[in-house]
């Protein structure tokens, strides 16, 4: 049901929400940036819709509410465990098309890929979306060309504008603390076109995966793996064990987020590791973006948000991959015929 | 409907420890689930982390897991396994199914440590020697120092054709010498496009017996290979052992070589 509202009225009931969720969106942070005089633009909780940075993209997903860079799994002593505790309140997440498809994939992932995930399904639960519109496309987003740059799985859509406010609910509580409000029929804004457009390859044969055009890549990547913290459908982790320096009977397990383009991803015991030239790393990466997971999942991994080609110091993009890879494959064709 | 936590680990007594080497112990665990040869478990150490391990025999009510003294975690089980509990998460993985092997003439080639995932599979057909036309183990160590199952073999040899060798012997050793791969044309095998190969070892072995088996006449859809990965949830979340489209942890660790040899990591 679309309504017309203003700000101070969905602000009133966003306060009242928030006695049983916690409210994330993506908020600039004056001078947090990187670089000096630098702003970054990344999730944090509100109190306030005037707080959400509307205009422009966040620098980070929102794929630490559902599965935070440090997680405690449980606490031990001596032979006894304890799952940590669920967070009390659920989650209301404003995010953009292109990440509510990167919802999708982590659903995939920790819900259906093997055993559902405890800790990721307890907090998915009680966690509602919101989408954000785009009135405009940003740089590097090639949402179009992955098909995600419309999605109508949300929980709501709002828009802020000034002080009026144009909400499109599937939820009915807030169905039911906007009755009374103007009905309105409301559309979510997206984007028809990215200046940036990406062909992704049909199927890429394995004879490419050693060609010298990963080397270039293999040359320029310093395996910082910020394109993997900063991606939506990155969700690798590694265990990692704590114990208390007061009582060294007593600890946690933690699982911490982890990325196949830096070092020890594959070590092994004994010291074997896979994948030890960075460009192998990543065609690893672009292959499990742009096609394995296709292969096992039936969709396309990357959603196209552009967020690894923002953030790369080297200046990789993987848009350009992509594309360069589609040449290759079509020339690899041409070749065969 | 509450979610059972696939995370948290179970305890397991230690029944008997077994030594090998000075690093390679088999620890003896009660676990009375099913479990397939090939199938593997997370060792957990709380304060250290944990290794995946695989199922080196089944018994009555136990599992053996052979570990090597190699990393954090098993260092700590062998400076400390004197607290006779072990945490375990598992079984996980597909495993070898015996019954694709049954009736036929069975080459098991196996390199050091690579012998644990497969063992279940020897220690039947040496128990059921009339399941199969013919068995062969082909097992290759680095020194005469470094065998596995000693005691085993004394039973395997009896109604198994076992053939040891060794990288590099020392004095007073008067086995066999060399690779895996030179003994492979010795074996005899009727029909070998209808012989089952299983092969698990480090890459390079498992790479040149596939090899030597196809020089000798074996099909690839008879081959069957585990791979081992750097298993971190083994439940298909963090993704250490993906390879392409594959997860080593749910989708193996045991492999048809149809489907084994496109596994690029």
């Amino acid at each position: 049901m679309g309504y017309q509202t203003t700000l101070a009225k969905i602000n009133a009931i966003f306060s009242d929400l928030s006695k049983d969720y916690v409210i994330y969106a993506p908020k600039r942070f004056v001078g947090d940036g990187t670089f000096t005089n630098i702003d970054t633009i990344r999730y944090g909780e509100i109190t306030d819709l005037s707080e959400i940075e509307f205009a422009e993209k966040s620098n980070y997903s929102f794929k630490e509410v559902l599965l935070p860079i440090s997680e405690t799994l449980f606490y031990f002593t001596e032979n006894e465990m304890k799952e940590a505790d669920a967070p009390k309140k659920g989650a209301i997440v404003f995010l953009r098309s292109c990440d509510l498809h990167g919802l999708k994939r982590m659903d995939t992932i920790y819900l259906e890929n093997g055993a559902v995930d405890t800790y990721y399904k307890r907090l998915r639960d009680k966690t509602k979306f919101i989408l954000m519109g785009c009135e405009n496309s940003f740089e590097n987003c090639f949402c179009v060309s992955m098909g995600t740059q419309k999605s109508d799985d949300y929980d709501a859509y709002i828009k802020v504008d000034g002080n009026a406010v144009l909400v499109d609910s599937h939820w009915d509580l807030l169905d039911a603390a906007l009755a009374g409000a103007t009905e309105a029929s409301v559309m979510p804004d997206s984007v028809t076109a990215n200046n940036t457009v990406v062909t992704v390859p049909e199927t890429v044969p394995q004879t490419l995966f050693d060609a010298p055009f990963w080397e270039d890549y293999g040359n320029r990547c310093i395996a910082c793996g910020r394109c993997n913290f900063v991606c939506p459908t990155c969700t690798c982790f590694t265990m990692q064990d704590i114990f208390y320096t007061d009582n060294g009977k007593a600890g946690e397990r933690r699982r911490v987020w982890a990325s196949c383009h830096v070092d020890g991803y594959t070590d092994m015991a004994g010291g074997h590791a896979f994948r030890n030239d960075k460009g192998q790393r990543m065609r690893f990466k672009v292959m499990h973006k742009v096609n394995d997971y296709k292969r096992r999942f039936g969709t396309h991994m990357c959603i196209g948000c552009g967020r690894c080609d923002d953030v790369c110091p080297e200046y990789i993009s993987f848009a350009n991959c992509i594309n360069k890879l589609n040449t290759l494959v079509n020339d690899s064709v041409k070749e065969e015929n | 409907m509450t979610v059972i936590n696939p995370y948290i680990p179970f305890l397991s007594e230690i029944v008997a420890v077994i030594k090998h080497t000075e690093i390679e112990f088999t620890f003896r665990m009660t676990y009375s689930g099913e479990v397939k040869p090939g199938q593997f478990f997370e060792v957990s150490l709380p304060k250290f982390g944990e290794a995946p391990i695989s199922v080196s025999g089944i018994g009555d009510g136990t599992v053996d897991l052979t570990i090597r003294k190699v990393g954090k975690v098993t260092d700590e089980i062998f400076e400390n396994y004197v607290g006779d509990t072990l945490f375990l998460r598992g079984p996980y993985g597909n495993g070898f199914d015996i019954a694709n092997y049954k009736g036929k003439e069975i080459i098991l080639v196996a390199g050091g440590t690579g012998l644990s995932p497969v063992k279940g599979i020897v220690d039947y057909f040496s128990a059921h020697p009339d399941d199969c036309k013919s068995f062969t183990l082909l097992v290759g160590f680095k020194s005469p120092n470094d065998v596995l199952f000693k005691k085993d073999f004394e039973e395997w040899e009896k109604n198994l054709n076992v053939i040891m060798t060794v990288d590099t012997p020392v004095d007073g050793y008067c086995g066999k010498c060399g690779l895996v791969t030179q003994y492979i044309p010795e074996i005899p095998i009727e029909n070998s496009d209808q012989a089952v190969g299983i092969v698990v070892g480090p890459p390079m072995m498992m790479k040149c017996t596939i090899t030597e088996l196809f020089n000798v006449g074996f099909k690839e859809e008879n081959i069957w290979i585990s791979q081992e990965r750097k298993m971190c949830c083994g439940i298909g979340k963090c993704g250490h052992c993906k390879i392409d489209d594959t997860y080593i942890c749910l989708d193996g660790p045991v492999f048809n070589y149809t489907k084994g040899k496109f596994l690029k990591d």
